[in-house]
């Protein structure tokens, strides 16, 4: 069965919940987050620092396809293994606020499982602009008169 | 063969992007949409099939005529700019399975 990932991002407020449902043990998917190399496969990032405990803290950086390096990083405030992280993400070098998140692991059967992130922005235009940063790349990318084209039709419906 | 076409990739071509502001404005059959281009006919009437079968056109006999109109139910998804940010997440999940299934299998 195909799993998918939902994102619930109401309007009008500051946060945003990611849910998906693994086809793997609880704590497999925990431990995609936990051990470092095994954080930057799947999350195409170089890990320098991960303390997996209370008041730990976390430090990636990316190097996007032109080669420029992005980092991130954060506070652990919260850490119990197999069920939950309480976290901040920051992108520096950024205009964007640190966002807070809370990553709920739960076991649904012995070889599925669920995570929710809860995150939490500074504004809802902070949020909406996240959200929009990948559409926005897409854009650029691949199709970047897609925009335009869209608002254009849009106008005349 | 599998025909199902992408709407980012029907909307990645000008001649079809260009269509669309056309049949905006009013609907519009095969002869007078090809009549905005220099391109042929047959070329024409092919991007027309493309934008149908992903549903950004809807065609509607209209007496011996069929008039192409635009369908923004449609176009409203690609505007749904959450979509990409879903995706995102959603290749990153798919990867973050697929290393931890081997990595199960070596156990």
């Amino acid at each position: 069965m195909k799993r998918k990932t939902k994102i619930d991002a109401e309007e009008g407020q500051q946060a945003l919940l990611v849910t998906r449902e693994f086809d793997l043990p609880l704590e497999l998917l925990f431990k995609a987050y936990v051990e470092p190399d095994i954080v930057e496969q799947w999350m195409g990032t170089k890990v320098l620092k991960l303390e997996n405990k209370n008041h730990g803290g976390y430090r990636f950086v990316t190097t996007d396809p032109q080669g420029n390096k992005h980092g991130f990083n954060g506070v652990i405030h919260e850490f119990i293994p197999d069920r939950k992280i309480t976290r901040t993400f920051e992108m520096e070098n950024t205009p964007f606020s640190v966002q807070l998140e809370f990553l709920e692991f739960e076991k649904l059967t012995d070889t599925t499982s669920r995570l929710r992130m809860h995150i939490v922005f500074r504004s809802v235009a902070d949020r909406d602009q996240i959200l929009q940063l990948p559409f926005a790349q897409g854009v650029n990318m691949a199709h970047n008169r897609l925009q335009d084209v869209v608002h254009q039709l849009m106008d005349h419906q | 063969m599998n025909l199902r076409r992408d709407v980012f990739q029907a909307i990645a071509d000008p001649t079809r992007r260009a269509i669309l502001l056309l049949v905006a404005s009013q609907s519009m059959t095969a002869g007078a949409i090809a009549s905005n281009f220099d391109t042929a006919r047959p070329t024409v009437s092919k991007h027309l099939q493309i934008l149908t079968e992903c549903e950004l056109l809807k065609p509607e006999q209209n007496g011996r005529e069929i008039h192409y109109h635009l369908n923004p139910q449609k176009l409203k998804e690609i505007a749904d700019f959450i979509e990409p940010f879903r995706t995102l997440w959603d290749d990153r999940f798919n990867k973050l399975e697929s290393i931890m299934k081997k990595y199960q299998s070596k156990q």
